[in-house]
């Protein structure tokens, strides 16, 4: 082991005990933080294999099409079971999630940074705080227990206006268990994730773009249509990717509000439908070792959307390298 | 932050303390134990374990309870799994004996003679429980259905509460012309195993599903668990699903009398089921009690919509260390001792001929 650190030439006016212990303490140093980064890979890697082998285990048995079967059977005979319902649930719950979430949270993060008196500023950060520190359980009886039985009405009005949308076109009967409704409840929790981070982006504006806006005559408004988003854009995409990530891979809220079911519906009010983390926490309990394998194969396409969705976030972010300054 | 984390440590760990002292308020009806003490005959010493059927697991933990506090050398643990995990768990030898909500199959019983030297794994009926219709339709308190309108109910081929088919089985009641809104279990469950084995033998005409633990209709909204079911009834208006009696009976919900075809329809409870259960043939061979229930039953005052649960346990073969305290476990539970602190829990004690079986067949356990 010869590390880069050991062939530098010292400095001279180093006293010659000092700078020994020095060296032993940067070999040290050094050998901690790349085996953290070793470690890190390799449970990475080890996840991935594990997932992958197990996943291999279950889908080469599967007699329908894994990916576009709307059936979870692996314990049936012939075992038959297939995705296309988890993955359709994920990715619409999250995208409603998204489309509530975002603009409201950029709201919020402007209002804390730009609008709002230094005295309310701060108490609002810290209420948000608080929101994120809420167990995702707690948001999923909330869910089900207030915010379902008050949606009756929205999904009615929704369901009289927009139903010739198609998507608000209620089909299904009983309370409103739908992706809808779990939508709208996964876009409060991931508020303050995002709002967080979209503050802190915003609080970094260099003051001399917004003085300088300011001097050339602009309004407070196109101050921040001029120097504040376009400084915060990388940073508000890292932070919807952020709360993406949590969105994608929650599970009890979901689990606590869905009324799951393997028909495919188009109408995002019907209720039923289901995501991958709830799928896998409804189905553990009861599944034998190869319903495990099952699941588990679900568990690595969720494993590959997420680490699509970060990699599509990390490219746009990489493209506004000159805004970087707050991204990381 | 900071202070925020140690507030939460503060109120997690208040709440397993409050956790820890609830178990030591049990003990508050200490007379009832000693009484059980009396009854109890020990054997053997040492840690046993079992793990099987969820739907026994009440009855379990009575047991459980009484059992470790007349015998002090045994510690016994049964894990609530489910009857699919419990029969794996004992075909592989790592428990004594499993709970399960249905007898063993064919190829389990192979399985099983691995772990049983010379002998094969047996079913002994041990704990009986009705299965309440429960629903929530305010102003309507002594609803009557019979299989085949349930059938139709659960498969949304009825979909209103004023239906013709419900209003000839309820002349008096004043139903509303509101949507029905049938709930079902999400998760696996021997409950849903056992709602699809009544209506297939009692309504065959309208339930053409197979038995599955997994819901196999369509329509209607899932929920996971006894819990989530009875507060999905409780919730909703127009609601009507199945659950154990204890649930019905814990949360307040209405449950309806099922029309068998005696002349009066019968009502929920632990009593009726054990005259259902009484209807069964045992089908089991040699020392299996594996019971056919009679799910059509027309018997007077007998409630159709019930389950038994199975202990399970080699007929011979049994692992030495353990298979004493098995056997003064068994006899414990199949007692009258055993079986009357079943009633408090929702469950049905087995019918005394049943229950006179799996008193002869447990002491020959070897």
């Amino acid at each position: 082991m010869d590390t880069p650190t050991s062939k530098a030439p010292a400095p001279p006016e180093a006293p010659q005990g000092r700078r020994t212990t020095g060296k032993a303490g940067d070999r040290v140093f050094l050998g901690l933080s790349r085996g953290s980064g070793i470690v890190l890979l390799v449970i990475m890697a080890a996840i991935a294999a594990f997932l992958a082998y197990r996943a291999s285990l279950a889908i080469s048995k599967d007699q329908a099409n894994f990916l576009t079967a709307f059936a979870w059977n692996p314990q049936g005979n012939p075992p038959e079971f297939g995705i296309a319902i988890l993955a359709y649930g994920t990715v619409v719950s999250s995208i409603i999630a998204m489309a509530v979430a975002v603009p409201v949270a950029i709201g919020i993060a402007l209002f804390v940074s730009h609008y709002a008196p230094r005295k309310l500023a701060a108490p609002m950060a810290y209420v948000i705080d608080l929101l994120a520190a809420v167990p995702s359980i707690v948001y999923g009886l909330w869910g089900a227990l207030v915010l379902v039985p008050y949606l009756a009405g929205l999904n009615q009005w929704l369901d009289e206006y927009l139903g010739w949308t198609y998507i608000f076109d209620k089909t299904g009967s009983g309370p409103a268990r739908s992706l809808f409704t779990v939508g709208l409840l996964l876009a409060v929790m991931i508020l303050p994730v995002i709002t967080n981070v979209i503050r802190e982006v915003f609080l970094q504006v260099p003051r001399m773009h917004e003085e300088a806006a300011l001097a050339l005559g602009a309004t407070r408004w196109e101050v921040i249509r001029m120097s504040v988003l376009p400084f915060g854009r990388s940073g508000i995409i890292s932070a919807s990717m952020l709360g993406l990530g949590r969105a994608l891979g929650e599970t009890m809220a979901v689990a606590t509000v869905l009324s799951p079911s393997f028909v495919f519906s188009g109408h995002l009010l019907d209720p039923g439908g289901g995501t991958f983390a709830q799928n896998i926490a409804a189905k553990f309990n009861e599944a034998d070792a190869f319903g495990r394998d099952a699941l588990i194969a679900s568990g690595l396409v969720l494993f590959v959307i997420t680490l699509l969705v970060n990699g599509a976030a990390r490219l746009i972010i990489a493209r506004r390298k000159e805004y970087s300054g707050a991204a990381a | 932050m900071r202070a925020l984390a140690v507030g939460a440590i503060a109120v997690s760990s208040a709440l397993v303390l409050t956790a820890c002292g609830s178990d030591d308020n049990s003990a508050a009806n200490g007379v009832n134990e000693k009484k059980a003490a009396k009854n109890i005959e020990c054997a053997g010493k040492g840690k046993l374990l079992a793990s099987g059927s969820s739907a026994q697991k009440n009855a379990m933990d009575v047991w459980i309870k009484n059992y470790m506090a007349a015998c002090k050398d045994v510690q016994l643990n049964y894990n609530p799994v489910g009857s699919g995990g419990g029969i794996t768990q004992f075909t592989q030898g790592s428990t004594a004996f499993a709970g399960s909500d249905s007898a063993l199959k064919p190829e389990e019983v192979a399985a099983s003679k691995k772990i049983c030297k010379g002998g094969q794994g047996i079913n002994l009926p041990m704990v009986g429980g009705p299965v309440a219709v429960s629903y929530n339709l305010p102003g309507v308190d002594d609803l009557v259905l019979d299989a085949p309108t349930l059938a139709k109910i659960f498969d949304s081929k009825i979909k209103k509460w004023n239906d013709p088919a419900i209003k000839k089985l309820n002349p008096k009641a004043d139903l509303p012309a509101k949507e029905i809104h049938p709930f079902h279990r999400s998760d696996e469950s021997g409950t849903t195993a056992n709602l699809g084995k009544y209506l297939g033998k009692a309504a065959p005409g309208d339930w053409k599903y197979p038995d599955e633990k997994a819901w196999p209709a369509k329509g209607g909204q899932g929920a996971s668990g006894s819990s989530g079911v009875s507060a999905q009834v409780k919730q909703t208006e127009g609601a009507i699903s199945y659950v154990e009696l204890s649930y019905a009976t814990s949360n307040d919900l209405s449950t309806a009398k099922l029309d068998t075809g005696a002349s009066e329809p019968v009502e929920v409870s632990p009593e009726n089921a054990s005259k259902a259960i009484a209807d069964a043939k045992v089908v089991g061979k040699g020392k299996d009690l594996a019971l056919d229930l009679n799910y059509a039953t027309k018997a007077e005052g007998a409630y159709p919509l019930m389950l038994v649960t199975y202990e399970i346990a080699c007929d011979k073969g049994n692992k030495p260390e353990s298979l004493d305290a098995v056997k003064s476990f068994l006899n414990y539970t199949a007692s009258d001792f055993g079986q009357e602190v079943l009633v408090k829990e929702g469950y049905a004690p087995l019918p005394p001929e049943i229950a006179k079986k799996v008193r002869e067949t447990v002491p020959t356990l070897s």
